[in-house]
C-alpha cells in the first residue's frame, strides 16, 4: 500500500504510489491539451455574434412553432404508413440477409474459420458503422428517390447489427443439445433445424424487435435526404420555414418513437 | 399414465407449435399476410428507373476496388478533421454532464424530485432523434461545427446517464455502505464507495459512445452540423463515386480502429 510520510514524521496512507500519481497527472494534462485544442478549433470555425443571439431566435422559432397546426395532419397520415413500412419491411429484409451471415461468422457453425469469416465479420462492420441516412444518399444516387431506396438502406444498415447479435448468440449455444441431435443419425440441416434454431429462436425474436424499433426512429429522418416516409414532410415544411408544420411533425415522431419503444419492449418481455 | 402412453405409441413426434392457442395463431399468421401484402403494394417501384440505375451501382462497387483519395484529399481532410473534432470535444463534454445526470438518475442514491427530473432529461435526450436535434440546432445556432457539437453531447448525456444510472442501481450496497459507517462526507462516498464499482463500466461505455460519436458525426454534415458528411453529400450528388468510395472507407476503416481499440481498453479496465 503506498504510504507517504507527514512532515511531523507520521505515515498517512495515500490511494496511489508517486509514480502512479505522476502518469495519471500526465495523462490528464494530455487530454486536456488535446479538448482545449478541439475546442478552440470549433470556436474558430463558428460565429459567436449569432451563438449569442441564439436565445432570441430560438425563442422567437418557439413563438412560430406554437400551437402545431393539427389541420396539417391529414397529409401526414400516407407518410406515416410508409414510414411504418419502410421500417418493417427494411428489419424483414435485414433479417433474412442477417440470418445467413451470422451462421457463417458464428465459430461453431461457419464452414471456414480462416476464410469465410474474415468475410462475414466484414460484411458486419461495414453495415453497421455506415448510418441508413449515408446507405439512403448512395442509393438514391443509385435507383432514384422514393420509399423503395429507404427500404433497401434500412436493411443493408440493420445488417450488421442484426448479424452481430446473432452470431454472439450462436456461439454460445448449449452444446450437448446439438450433440444429442447429432447422435440420432440426424443430417446437417435436422441439426440445424431441431439442435441450433430452437436455441437462438428467443433471441432472434428480441433481436427483430429490437432493431424494428431502432429502424422505426432512423425511417422517420430518411426523408430528409429522399428516401420517403415523414421526413419529406419535415425536409418540405422546414424549407418553406413552416414551423407550425414542423412542431406537428416532431410531435408525431416523438409519438411514434415513444409507441414503437412500448411496443418492442412489450413483446421483448414477452417473449423473453 | 399408460394408456396415454399406449394413445402415443406409433404416432409420429411433430414439433410442438411456438404459439399454443390456435386462433390466436391463425390470426396472427393472417394479420402479417395481410399487412405485408397492403405493404409491399403500397411501395411504388419504378423498375426501368431501377434497372438504368443497375449500371451506377456497378460502377460503385467497382470504384471500391480503386478509391480516389486523392483529387479530392483537401475537402475529405478538412472534414474528417472537423469530424473528429467534433466526435472529440463532444465526447468529452457529454461525459462530463452525463456523471452527474446518471448518479441523479439512479434511484438507489438520490433523492425523488432529483431523480423525477434526472430521468427526465435522459428520456427527452433519448427520444430525440440526433439528426432531429442537429436541424434544430443549425436553425438556431447557425451553420458550423459548434451545431454538431451540442448535438452530439446532448446525444451523449441521454446514451451514457442511463446506462451509468442503470449500473449504479445494480451496484453491490455494501461496500457503499462500508465507506459510508466509517463517518464519510457524500463526496468522499461516492468516490470510494460507488466510482470503483462502475468506473470499468463506465470507461467501457465511454469509448463505445465515442464510437458512436464518430458513426453519427458523418451524417451532422448533411444538415449543415458540420463534419464529413457535406463532403460525402457533394460527392454523392456529383455521382463522384470514387471519392464517395474513399471517404466510406476511410469512415469504415476509423470506425474499426476506434472498436478495437476500446476493445482493447474494455480488457484492460475489467
Amino acid at each position: 500500500m503506498p504510504i507517504a510520510t507527514s512532515p511531523s514524521g507520521q505515515k498517512v496512507w495515500q490511494r496511489r504510489t508517486r509514480n502512479q500519481s505522476m502518469i495519471r497527472w500526465a495523462a490528464w494534462l494530455v487530454g486536456t491539451a488535446i479538448f482545449l485544442w478541439c475546442w478552440g478549433q470549433i470556436s474558430e470555425a463558428t460565429t459567436w455574434f449569432f451563438v449569442w443571439d441564439a436565445p432570441a431566435i430560438a425563442g422567437d422559432i418557439l413563438e412560430r412553432a406554437t400551437p402545431p397546426r393539427w389541420s396539417y395532419m391529414e397529409k401526414l397520415w400516407w407518410p406515416i404508413w410508409d414510414t411504418l413500412n419502410i421500417a418493417t419491411l427494411g428489419t424483414i429484409g435485414a433479417l433474412f440477409l442477417a440470418v445467413p451471415v451470422a451462421f457463417l461468422a458464428a465459430r461453431n457453425t461457419t464452414p471456414s474459420a480462416r476464410f469465410v469469416r474474415p468475410i462475414a465479420l466484414l460484411i458486419i462492420v461495414a453495415t453497421r458503422s455506415i448510418n441508413s441516412l449515408i446507405w439512403a444518399l448512395l442509393l438514391i444516387a443509385i435507383i432514384g428517390p422514393g420509399v423503395f431506396a429507404g427500404v433497401i438502406a434500412i436493411a443493408i444498415r440493420s445488417i450488421g447489427f442484426c448479424a452481430k447479435l446473432l452470431y454472439e448468440a450462436i456461439e454460445e449455444i448449449d452444446r450437448t443439445q446439438v450433440e444429442a441431435v447429432t447422435a440420432t443419425g440426424a443430417s446437417p440441416l435436422q441439426v440445424m433445424a431441431y439442435g441450433i434454431v430452437p436455441q437462438i429462436l428467443p433471441a432472434f425474436a428480441g433481436i427483430a424487435v429490437f432493431r424494428w424499433d431502432i429502424n422505426i426512429r432512423e425511417s422517420t429522418v430518411l426523408g430528409l435526404v429522399g428516401a420517403g416516409g415523414i421526413g419529406l414532410q419535415l425536409q418540405a415544411s422546414l424549407n418553406v420555414l413552416a414551423w407550425p408544420q414542423v412542431s406537428l411533425i416532431l410531435l408525431v415522431i416523438l409519438f411514434a418513437v415513444v409507441v414503437s419503444e412500448w411496443v418492442s419492449a412489450k413483446v421483448r418481455g414477452a417473449i423473453i | 399414465m399408460s394408456a396415454a402412453l399406449d394413445a402415443r405409441l406409433g404416432q409420429p413426434w411433430r414439433k410442438p407449435p411456438l404459439i399454443k392457442r390456435a386462433w390466436l395463431r391463425w390470426s396472427l399468421a393472417v394479420g402479417a399476410v395481410i399487412y405485408l401484402a397492403l405493404a409491399i403494394a403500397s411501395i411504388e417501384v419504378n423498375w426501368s428507373r431501377v434497372w438504368e440505375g443497375l449500371d451506377r451501382g456497378a460502377a460503385f462497387i467497382m470504384s471500391f476496388a480503386r478509391p480516389d483519395f486523392v483529387s479530392r484529399w483537401g475537402d475529405i481532410w478538412d472534414g474528417m478533421l472537423e469530424s473528429v473534432i467534433m466526435t472529440v470535444a463532444a465526447s468529452v463534454v457529454g461525459i462530463l454532464i452525463s456523471i452527474p445526470i446518471g448518479l441523479g438518475a439512479a434511484r438507489n442514491i438520490a433523492p425523488l424530485p432529483v431523480y423525477v427530473i434526472c430521468r427526465g432529461i435522459v428520456a427527452i435526450s433519448r427520444a430525440l432523434q440526433e439528426v432531429i436535434v442537429a436541424i434544430l440546432l443549425v436553425a438556431i445556432f447557425g451553420f458550423g461545427p459548434l451545431a454538431g457539437f451540442l448535438t452530439l453531447s446532448f446525444a451523449t448525456i441521454g446514451f451514457l446517464s442511463k446506462l451509468l444510472a442503470e449500473d449504479i442501481e445494480s451496484m453491490d450496497r455494501v461496500q457503499a455502505e462500508a465507506i459510508r459507517a466509517t463517518g464519510s462526507s457524500w463526496m468522499q462516498w461516492i468516490n470510494y464507495g460507488v466510482q470503483p464499482q462502475v468506473m470499468p463500466r463506465l470507461i467501457g461505455l465511454s469509448m463505445y459512445r465515442l464510437d458512436i460519436n464518430f458513426r453519427e458525426s458523418a451524417i451532422l454534415g448533411l444538415v449543415g452540423a458540420g463534419g464529413i458528411g457535406a463532403t460525402l453529400n457533394t460527392a454523392f450528388d456529383r455521382y463522384e463515386f470514387d471519392t464517395a468510395a474513399a471517404i466510406l472507407l476511410i469512415i469504415i476503416g476509423t470506425v474499426m480502429a476506434l472498436e478495437y481499440l476500446s476493445g482493447i481498453i474494455r480488457a484492460k479496465v475489467q
